[in-house]
């Protein structure tokens, strides 16, 4: 157990530094921090002070092991193209980002597991073929397509939910929410379905197919023989069988759906993480770019590392085979 | 063999007319023909392509051509809401450019990218999937950890990635000129893995069997072994890859141009155009975007119907 848990953790500390590796990379490949930092009339004797006083001149590997240092503090420097550390950048922006996640996973779960369920009982009703067509189409349909026909239709046309910001937000000690006003709650809207809509085609696919394999199985039709009532069956037996692999499926998609939130916050106009760093992309400016990526990184890793840890808690079978390699090192 | 039967025989004249005989009688082309939204979709995808080859034929207009552009002409509305001019079917953009043209032009761009992605990420990710599952060992471990790591990270981050890596190390005036090339590394670098780990799975069945074993024997270079005996049986299944990796390529082209950091704005693909018509959403010229949108979504729509059909009729197991 112990061998297994440490093994994965330092894989976990192997992706981060190779994460780091290249956010630092971005750094030193990326232009010349001193010519941007300097007004073009400088001499070669400012040049090389700066150059001093950044730690420029010191080894590679030196100028690795503080930038590591500094990015475990939280400290990537000042944004190239806002003048501000980038740190109070983050933490200013990554509440809209949180919220707005959360409550697409939310969406997701919440329409997805019984539209699902209802599919795998009623399989050839009118209903459940719509379903399927509407998720087929769904997949193939660009996730910012799906933002920009639903601001043309409620925005633009109906005129009934705003299109772009995150409307008055209410200053939680240095959590900034929109989940307590109506127009923050209203401005939410459009972009959680938007960024919820692909993890929902998902789980309800997932809730399907499991639904119809344990259907199948000798103990739902034991239950079925003792007469319980087709509601205790399917969502008394059946049901709570199926939400194990679904809310791990959901929870690795969490950090799929933060990184998608890029898009989703861009056709929205919505101020959280993902535009920051798309603006960060489009003018170069590298400190934030590689603090994005850094933060990024961690989430996965942390939701991956979690997601292995519960599995090897939950199924016995990993135990026997990863144990024995690990002790023929 | 249907697959056999299925593969015409190319630069063989006095074949051709076996080879279509054998296609048409072929099971593949049995379960096409019962089939008629996978019809369909093969038309609308020969449609798109035709359309993309001679572009300069087809389109009414030449939406790159400064000479023929009027700003008077700018926001015409689409020609059957009654307000329009015939000339422009589809309304005009801002610039007077004509919609259709510029979808015409722009799906040839969106094509071109997402086919060139997904072919280097193939013959990238068929390679290292070959060399990992015949090497095996340390090679293995190292290309398969690799990919382990990155089919963690959504495929739109790595391409953002590699996209903000180049952008950031090239020169400034040199982005316009190498923009495609570098949107092709991104995505094709964002979409090996699938490819590498289906290959590796086949080849590990393949490198124990007897011909393989015998090309050993008589001491055929490892190289030659892989890719002359141990490849071609090896490839079946990454047909299917590509056809539904085209889709989305196309995509994640789409996307990263809509996200201002793909195609150079002076050749627009389908998720430029989207872009631009995004601003003009507000002031009612609803036709800018919508057209390109929708082209965006019948050409993915069709090239995945027609993959979801391949694989099922590729499938012995379903047949």
């Amino acid at each position: 157990m112990i061998a297994f848990v440490l093994r994965r953790l330092l894989q976990a500390v192997m992706v981060m530094l190779v994460v780091g590796a290249i956010a630092f990379s971005l750094f030193n490949f990326v232009g010349d921090p001193v010519a941007l930092m300097l007004p073009p009339e400088a001499t070669q004797a400012d040049r090389d002070a700066m150059r001093q006083s950044l730690g420029l001149d010191r080894p590679f590997y030196v100028q690795f092991a503080t930038f590591l240092g500094n990015a475990l503090q939280g400290n990537f420097g000042i944004s190239l193209r806002l003048g501000r550390p980038v740190s109070a950048l983050i933490a200013e922006r990554l509440p809209a980002t949180l919220e707005l996640a959360f409550t697409a996973s939310l969406i997701a779960l919440l329409v997805g597991i019984p539209v699902g369920v209802y599919t795998a009982l009623r399989r050839d009703s009118f209903l459940s073929r719509a379903m399927l067509t509407t998720s087929l189409v769904g997949v193939s349909l660009p996730n910012f397509l799906i933002g920009i026909f639903l601001i043309l239709i409620f925005a633009v046309w109906l005129g009934l939910l705003p299109s772009f910001g995150r409307g008055d937000t209410v200053q939680l000690g240095f959590w900034s929410t929109g989940l307590l006003t109506t127009s923050g709650l209203k401005a939410l809207v459009l972009p959680a379905i938007t960024l919820g809509f692909y993890p929902l085609t998902l789980v309800m696919r997932l809730v399907r197919s499991e639904m119809m394999e344990v259907l199948r199985t000798d103990y739902i039709k034991f239950a079925r023989a003792r007469g319980l009532s087709e509601r205790t069956v399917n969502f008394g037996h059946a049901l709570k069988n199926t939400l194990v692999p679904v809310i791990t499926i959901v929870g690795l998609q969490l950090g799929g759906i933060i990184a998608f939130a890029i898009i989703t916050e861009t056709v929205f106009q919505w101020p959280g993480m993902g535009l920051l760093f798309i603006q960060a992309v489009q003018f170069a400016d590298v400190p934030v770019m590689a603090a994005y990526l850094c933060l990024i990184g961690l989430i996965f890793v942390v939701i991956n590392l979690a997601v292995d840890l519960l599995y090897y808690v939950v199924d016995p079978r990993l135990r026997v085979e990863r144990t024995a390699p690990a002790g023929a090192h | 063999m249907a697959e056999i039967g299925s593969r015409p025989a190319p630069g063989r004249p006095n074949l051709v007319p076996r080879a279509f005989g054998r296609l048409v009688d072929s099971d593949i082309f049995y379960s096409f023909r019962r089939r008629p939204g996978v019809i369909l979709s093969a038309i609308v995808v020969l449609a798109f392509v035709v359309s993309a080859v001679f572009a300069h034929w087809v389109a009414p207009h030449n939406p790159f051509d400064l000479a023929t552009l009027n700003l008077l002409d700018a926001f015409t509305p689409p020609a059957f809401t009654g307000k329009g001019n015939p000339a422009y079917l589809l309304g005009t953009d801002d610039q007077g450019r004509d919609v259709l043209s510029a979808i015409i032009y722009g799906s040839r761009m969106s094509l071109l990218v997402g086919v060139l992605a997904t072919l280097l990420a193939m013959v990238l990710g068929v390679s290292l999937g070959l060399v990992s599952g015949y090497a095996g060992g340390k090679i293995d471990a190292f290309i398969m950890r690799v990919a382990d790591v990155q089919l963690s990270f959504p495929a739109i981050l790595i391409a953002l990635l590699v996209d903000g890596l180049a952008r950031a190390a090239l020169p400034r005036d040199m982005h316009d000129t190498v923009a495609v090339y570098v949107l092709v590394l991104a995505i094709a670098a964002s979409g090996w893995v699938r490819y590498a780990r289906t290959v590796r799975g086949s080849t590990l069945v393949e490198r124990n069997k007897e011909y393989v074993q015998a090309a050993r024997v008589i001491g055929r270079h490892p190289l030659a072994i892989m890719f002359t005996h141990v490849l071609p049986n090896a490839l079946g299944p990454v047909l299917v890859l590509v056809t539904l990796h085209i889709g989305e390529a196309i995509i994640t082209e789409a996307t990263l141009s809509f996200l201002g950091v793909g195609v150079p704005p002076t050749q627009p693909s389908l998720g430029t155009l989207i872009r631009i018509g995004n601003d003009f959403l507000f002031s009612g010229e609803w036709w800018i975007t919508v057209f390109p949108g929708a082209a965006l979504v019948m050409l993915v729509l069709a090239i995945n119907v027609l993959g979801d059909w391949l694989r099922d009729a590729l499938n012995p197991r379903l047949r």
